[in-house]
């Protein structure tokens, strides 16, 4: 396989690309208020400190080891010489971003992998909702970030065997939000539902979350971060020229736009009512759903793509609690990892260029599904064998914000219904 | 079954490397992919059901 190399940035699509890179935190900050609002009110302050924290962490943790691990295409690189061909695995860099070139591709490089981590650990906050305690999820973040994360991201970003194979995720759908979402499913199972999520026959209750005005705000600052994220991913790593920011941004914002009204629809058709935080899902969805392609399809496939992502949304949702028993308040799994596969999948099969890159699409699904679930499941089990990853039952009662940090979100708040207790 | 279900999503990818490697590009390179993601599927669906078996609390 052909070794790749770095694309080359003129001074205006650098700085242009520094100024994506910028928006990208609101991404980030959007799904902390989602995930605040998706839980109960017990556990708001919880889930936005977990959110800095789990951030903090993923910066240290990548900036130490995951950068040098994650390399940049053109550089050195462990290989594996397999069936004649060098397969590029991990890279060989640097531990503590020594050896950076200042104001290169490879420092903004390493910018847009520090936000990216962050955004990853954010994540399965979604699914450990209500439950998870703070320094669990700090030490599954180091494990994400350590080795996780910057694993796929070599394979697929940083000059690996899947990029030389012709896989496309310019956004970021599998390198960011799938490996999200995969390990949100991973917590989702080592933790186990919410008390009072199913009844003694296995049913389901809802358990609605506290604040949908945050969620619907966090909606608003993850098209911000999002317009960021896929611009400044398809200049650095798929190598197009600036006056493709626009049809970026014009994908990303009709998809989000067609995924959230496909959802409107859909809840309205089926409920009577439309559902603010399915919503909200939908349109997260939307933005993921388009990251893989989001520089190289036509808007009117980034409409397809978003309609399915909502449709993806709203069904994998139900399907997943209903039959698989999956109890995942913030739907990290549906909108990140089903969106985000999705998302992958479309890129091949709709790209505007032929013949479309579907086979390193299907190659790159394969991959997440065979090797990063296994793998971030395994690292997050061994983690839970060492030190209980869930809350005590009397944590979970009490709230997690009086529990773990002594004081709630909201003290001028009263309620006299526990839906802890209701069965 | 949970271990199983991780052998067969690992074993899954590991035919997929294979076929990538090993066989020209064409008709049975997509096959073995497409059987590949065809045992991926088997092995995700027995590590969904898996957590749904009766030792595990659903409260």
């Amino acid at each position: 396989m052909t070794p790749l190399r770095a694309p080359a940035l003129s001074e205006a699509t650098a700085a242009l690309c520094f100024v994506l890179i910028l928006l990208i935190p609101c991404a980030t900050a959007g799904l902390a208020l989602i995930n605040a609002g998706l839980g109960r009110f017990r556990n708001a302050a919880h889930s936005m400190l977990s959110a800095l924290c789990v951030m903090a962490v993923a910066a240290l943790v990548y900036f130490a080891v995951g950068a040098a691990w994650q390399g940049y295409a053109g550089q050195p690189a462990f290989a594996v010489h397999l069936g004649g061909q060098d397969w590029n695995w991990i890279g060989a860099g640097h531990f503590f971003l020594r050896g950076m070139e200042l104001g290169g591709w490879s420092s903004l490089a390493a910018l847009f992998g520090l936000m990216s981590v962050a955004l990853v650990a954010v994540i399965p906050l979604g699914s450990g909702a209500d439950r998870w305690r703070l320094g669990a999820g700090c030490s599954s973040t180091v494990l994400l970030a350590g080795a996780t994360y910057p694993l796929f991201a070599h394979w697929a970003w940083g000059g690996g065997w899947l990029a030389q194979l012709g896989f496309v995720d310019s956004g970021g759908a599998g390198v960011i939000q799938v490996v999200g979402g995969l390990t949100a499913l991973s917590i989702t199972w080592i933790l186990g539902p919410r008390r009072g999520k199913f009844n003694s026959e296995g049913m389901p209750s809802a358990l609605p979350g506290h604040n949908a005005v945050l969620v619907l705000l966090g909606c608003f600052l993850a098209w911000l971060g999002w317009l960021g994220l896929h611009g400044a991913g398809a200049l650095l790593f798929t190598g197009v020229e600036a006056g493709r920011a626009v049809l970026i941004a014009v994908n990303t914002t009709l998809a989000a736009g067609s995924a959230a009204l496909c959802v409107a629809a859909i809840t309205r058709a089926r409920f009577g009512k439309t559902d603010a935080s399915l919503c909200a899902n939908g349109w997260v969805a939307g933005l993921v759903a388009v990251g893989a392609g989001c520089a190289v399809v036509r808007p009117a496939a980034a409409v397809i793509i978003g309609l399915i992502a909502g449709l993806l949304a709203v069904y994998s949702v139900e399907w997943l609690e209903l039959h698989f028993g999956v109890d995942d308040p913030g739907g990290s799994v549906s909108v990140h990892a089903v969106a985000g596969l999705w998302g992958l999948l479309a890129t091949g099969l709709l790209a505007a260029v032929i013949p479309g890159p579907w086979l390193a699409q299907l190659v790159g699904i394969a991959t997440l599904l065979g090797c990063i679930l296994p793998l971030t499941y395994g690292l997050n089990w061994l983690l839970n064998k060492l030190s209980l990853q869930r809350v005590a039952l009397e944590g979970e009662r009490q709230g997690l914000d009086l529990y773990e940090l002594g004081a709630g979100a909201y003290p001028d708040f009263m309620t006299h219904n526990e839906d802890f207790w209701q069965r | 079954m949970r271990l199983t279900g991780f052998l067969l999503l690992a074993g899954g990818w590991i035919i997929v490397l294979a076929a990538m490697a090993l066989l020209p590009a064409g008709a049975s390179q997509v096959s073995f992919v497409l059987v590949a993601l065809g045992v991926e599927a088997l092995g995700l669906t027995l590590v969904f059901r898996s957590h749904l078996t009766p030792g595990r609390e659903r409260r």
